[in-house]
């Protein structure tokens, strides 16, 4: 499935890996996350081994995947409380987070009871307190409509910045790409490979019509040569 | 126009029930069946009011053997479907087994277990754990089938375990599915008792069945009938509202959908 892959993350950074359907992106992410172990390579996190060896390495997936009979806090607890967190405790430490990620007054909802966009920070809140610093999401704005889109990326980056996180994205959207990383990998062919690497020197935050501006165009350009080839 | 939905929908049980009621009465009335083959409804609802107490003491030993039965049932089914689930060989092994003693008629077993175990409860709990296991296993297989693996996966990234897996997902993804098998097994665990008590027992309401049938009150046996009905549906009712207030989840904001 894959071939050759070499994939950097700094801290702080949020890097993206864009590719058609079929590159092997969830599969790396699988590999990266510890779900499979490779047949060849190693994933180290701050200088260990933690190759194939999850709940290290936070992952996100397409769907929020909260489990319908669980309220909110619970959802959100749950990672807490799978790495032996007592439950009290567990939802009190995700408790004092629902504020900052706009999910005040919905802790003893179920999700069903909950809106597209909220779902989705609530699975991003889950996600970032499963981690050690770093996550991995498998387009998670991608079954968001475009407007709700938009709002998300905008919450997302500020987000960003109040958390100490790390994370790689995987996405199939250009916009979305060069909108939120700081660096991006093209990944194509079979076996897939990483074939370009592309730098977005942007500073965050950036301005809201980031996305309007000649610079943006240029970086999308870049990016649909590079996948054309 | 909801409102008026939701009556007509109430109200078409509830004619279908009183024609079925109101052709027997004919029937009866007009001397097309003689009352000593057929009583008539009148005189069904005399016995049900004049044997009541009489039934509720033999209710009372059926529904203990019910109960017993059933209890056991669910402790086993959870037993069993949780360790076909856990391994596979034992689901590969057991599940043809499971379907071949659903096949065996409940009346032709029924003697033999009171030949093997007395007159005694025994034998009727017995039958009852027999027929209630199924129904109540292969719901709760189905369940744990049912849980999404992409949870699995999420939960498996989180690093849990496999105790955890089925704790935080599995479990809780059949519990509607146990329900189900168990409003099927809930009915069947008082037919079971009787169908037992048929065969051999000093009390109970199959026992006291065989007696008005021997004595050719007919009218008495209906009644015996139409209790075990009722008695049948409350039980079903009964573990609907035991449903709702296990799983909140689905009540809440349901409207919002």
């Amino acid at each position: 499935m894959l071939e050759d892959i070499s994939v950097s993350l700094r801290k702080g950074e949020i890097v993206s890996l864009l590719g058609v359907s079929g590159a092997g992106k969830t599969t790396l992410f699988n590999v990266i996350s510890g779900l499979y172990t490779p047949e060849a390579g190693r994933v180290i996190l701050n200088g260990e081994d933690v190759t194939g060896k999850p709940g290290r390495i936070s992952y996100m997936l397409q769907k929020d995947l909260l489990l319908p009979y669980r309220t909110v806090v619970d959802n959100v607890a749950l990672p807490l409380i799978i790495k032996g967190t007592p439950k009290q405790e567990a939802r009190a430490r995700a408790g004092e987070l629902f504020a900052r990620f706009g999910l005040e007054g919905t802790q003893k909802k179920y999700p069903h009871q909950l809106s597209g966009g909220m779902r989705q920070r609530a699975a991003l809140l889950r996600t970032y307190l499963a981690s050690d610093g770093v996550a991995l999401l498998d387009e998670p704005f991608s079954a968001l409509d475009t407007i709700t889109k938009g709002a998300m990326h905008e919450w997302y980056l500020g987000i960003m910045d109040q958390i100490d996180l790390s994370t790689i994205f995987i996405t199939h959207d250009m916009d979305e790409a060069v909108k939120l990383s700081d660096r991006i990998y093209i990944l194509s062919g079979s076996p897939g490979r990483i074939t370009d690497e592309i730098v977005v020197d942007a500073p965050r935050p950036r301005p809201h019509d980031f996305d309007l501006t000649p610079e943006f165009l240029a970086y999308k350009r870049r990016i649909a040569q590079s996948l054309i080839l | 126009m909801r409102k008026l939905q939701s009556i007509t929908n109430k109200l078409a049980p509830v004619l279908a029930i009183a024609a079925v009621l109101l052709i027997w009465l004919s029937v009866t009335e007009s001397k097309v069946m003689p009352a000593y083959m057929l009583p008539s409804p009148v005189d069904v609802c005399k016995a049900l009011v004049s044997d009541f107490g009489t039934l509720m003491e033999h209710a009372a030993v059926t529904l203990t053997e019910a109960f017993a039965g059933l209890g056991i049932g669910i402790l086993l089914s959870f037993v069993i479907a949780t360790l076909m689930d856990r391994f596979n060989f034992l689901y590969k092994a057991l599940y043809p087994l499971m379907v071949i003693t659903q096949t065996i008629p409940t009346v032709a077993i029924a003697p033999l277990l009171v030949l093997w175990m007395g007159f005694d409860m025994a034998p009727k709990i017995t039958l009852v754990v027999i027929t209630t296991f199924f129904p109540i296993t292969v719901s709760l297989l189905d369940g744990y089938r049912s849980a999404d693996p992409d949870a699995i996966a999420l939960l498996r990234s989180m690093g849990a375990g496999k105790f955890q897996i089925f704790r935080y997902i599995k479990f809780p993804s059949s519990i509607g599915h146990f329900f189900s098998g168990l409003r099927v097994s809930a009915s069947y665990s008082v037919v079971g008792a009787v169908i037992a008590e048929w065969l051999g027992g000093f009390e109970g309401l199959g026992v006291y069945m065989t007696r008005v049938r021997k004595a050719y009150a007919f009218d008495k046996m209906f009644a015996v009938i139409i209790f075990i009905i009722v008695v049948s549906l409350l039980l079903m009712l009964l573990v609907s509202v035991i449903r709702k207030l296990s799983m909140p989840w689905e009540r809440k904001g349901e409207n919002k959908r």
